[in-house]
């Protein structure tokens, strides 16, 4: 990358550092960096939306659609939240290739499931096997993707299920008495309201998220943990002009310290964020900044 | 080849007795629920063991952040900080190549290097980092009337601290501190999917769970399978702490009982 790098033999200390962090391997250790904050950015969203319907649905007057909301809540709690990554990552493949295979290839008469294989017709692989490598890498990362806001989303849908049952009462009488119809008082009244309320669920709710990164790992995406597993090991000078020890207990120092970094600034924002939203609720963080006089 | 035989060979499969080798083919509802239950003593052993000797440091932790010392402030803060600001994912990758590095020098390190040591340690930190957080919580939340009493009745020191300070600190904590327990049982099914080797296939639930969905390439029967170990290692956790719970508040009328009200968070 710099001039002075062309002969790592020269180098010595400080220099040969700064070379040996940019050649273009570790460039893919940076990179995915981006690939845990475009997952994070994405997902957060996501998630938010999944957790809005969710918390909609469980307080539907509909008895079904109250039904499948809770249930949809519920169902992620009590179980190792890694099972279910590993579940709906092949689960959600699977029902893939199985939709496509019925569409694109009606005249199949084999099973599909064929003991311990799960064949379905070379029309209907995901992502086809002639695509090239990267349309396999954007395909596992949208699954990872898919499956953190499937997950996350049920987690967030009970916070804002909690906050939607936390605004007071008196405001949406309030509302309905001034004439509001349903509708108008779900968007004037309950969703401005209830932000407040959820804040704090879901600023936690971020941390986690942030925790969770990692496990894409575990889902096949080759993230930080993959590149620092692969860098970090013993390198030979046969292969490469950068040899060194097993370093990968200094690489995992290096994402400890940057998770570390990240959730506290996350903190520090969120809190920030929640003072300024307190200001005039009615809610005690709400009411002590009134008797400071603020 | 019934269900018995299945369950005489596998059943304690995980801690390394039985049938050598694990199925290759045929996997019967038998061999799945056998196996990944066989492997739920390894979850168990974690959860256990890493739970009451994390109950311990949780204490010390919490007692050290609340503190007039500001070194022993600083230093409960920022161990529980560490713990809880950082995946559990990477502590168990930090933790393991750092045990590896360590046995070099200090070969009786090297058990730290397998997952029973190792993992247990690391699982040990994370609950006592979190259970002290809690705790501390607690501990600033101690009525205090309770205090004044405690001192009108000429309490000080150690016998003030074991009569009314721990016992109100417990009985405050205590829901949080369910939640927490039934979070760390979860969390150890990280331990054999990080980078602790599952030495002989000698593994976890979650590590068989996906054994079996890796070689039969479906996913619907092992993990809802785990699923429901876990659903019901999670009942029985409720029930034990809820009976710990009504020890506690067993001087409270009735209706005054604090409910445990079961809510768990996601991944550390």
């Amino acid at each position: 990358m710099f001039e002075i790098c062309i002969d790592p033999e020269k180098l010595s200390g400080l220099s040969w550092l700064t070379c040996y962090i940019t050649t273009p391997k570790h460039l893919n250790l940076f990179y995915s960096v981006g690939t845990v904050l475009l997952l994070l950015l994405i997902t957060a969203p996501t998630a938010l939306l999944f957790g809005f319907g969710g918390a909609v649905m469980a307080r539907s007057k509909i008895l079904l659609i109250k039904i499948v909301g809770n249930a949809y809540i519920s169902i992620v709690r009590g179980v190792p939240d890694i099972a279910f990554f590993l579940f709906f990552v092949i689960a959600i493949d699977q029902l893939l290739e199985w939709t496509r295979h019925k569409i694109l290839c009606p005249e199949w008469s084999e099973p599909i499931r064929q003991g311990n294989d799960f064949v379905v017709c070379t029309a209907a692989k995901l992502p086809l096997s002639s695509s090239p490598q990267w349309i396999h890498e954007v395909y596992g990362f949208l699954l990872a993707v898919f499956t953190f806001a499937i997950v996350f989303g049920a987690f967030a849908a009970n916070v804002l299920y909690g906050a939607m049952r936390a605004v007071p009462k008196a405001q949406i009488e309030t509302a309905v008495s001034f004439g509001m119809t349903e509708r108008k008082v779900f968007h004037r009244i309950l969703i401005p309201q209830m932000w407040i309320f959820a804040l704090p669920g879901l600023g936690n709710l971020w941390m986690i998220l942030i925790k969770a990164t990692p496990l894409l790992f575990l889902l096949g995406v080759e993230d930080v943990v993959y590149w620092a597993r692969e860098l970090g090991g013993t390198k030979t000078a046969k292969f490469t002009s950068y040899p060194h020890g097993d370093w990968r207990v200094w690489y995992f120092l290096g994402l400890l310290i940057f998770y570390l970094a990240f959730t506290r600034v996350s903190e520090l924002i969120i809190d920030n964020l929640m003072k300024n939203l307190s200001r005039g609720s009615a809610t005690l963080g709400g009411d002590l900044q009134r008797y400071v006089g603020r | 080849m019934s269900c018995l035989d299945i369950i005489a060979d596998y059943g304690l499969r995980s801690i390394g007795l039985g049938e050598r080798l694990l199925p290759r083919s045929d996997f019967t509802l038998c061999h799945q629920f056998t196996l990944i239950g066989s492997g739920m003593i390894w979850n168990i052993y974690f959860g256990t063991l890493a739970l009451a000797s994390g109950f311990i440091l949780a204490t010390l932790l919490a007692l050290g952040k609340a503190s007039k010392k500001i070194y022993l402030r600083k230093l409960s803060g920022w161990f529980i900080f560490v713990f809880r600001g950082s995946p559990l994912f990477i502590q168990f990758f930090f933790a393991y190549f750092l045990f590896l590095s360590l046995k070099q020098s200090f070969t009786f390190l090297s058990p730290l290097t397998s997952a029973w040591a190792g993992a247990l340690f690391v699982l040990f930190c994370n609950t006592a980092a979190y259970s002290g957080e809690i705790f501390y919580g607690a501990l600033q939340a101690i009525p205090k009337s309770d205090l004044e009493a405690a001192d009108a009745y000429g309490l000080s020191g150690f016998s003030r601290f074991r009569r009314i300070v721990w016992p109100t600190m417990l009985r405050l904590a205590w829901p949080a501190y369910t939640n927490e327990a039934i979070f760390l049982f979860h969390a150890t099914t990280l331990v054999f999917f990080s980078s602790f080797p599952a030495w002989q296939q000698r593994g976890d639930a979650l590590y068989y769970a996906n054994y079996f969905a890796d070689k039969t390439f479906n996913p619907f029967i092992p993990y809802p399978i785990l699923a429901g170990y876990f659903i019901l290692l999670t009942l029985i956790l409720i029930g034990l702490f809820g009976l710990a719970n009504r020890k506690l508040n067993i001087h409270l009328p009735k209706d005054k009982h604090t409910k445990i009200k079961f809510r768990v968070r996601l991944i550390r």
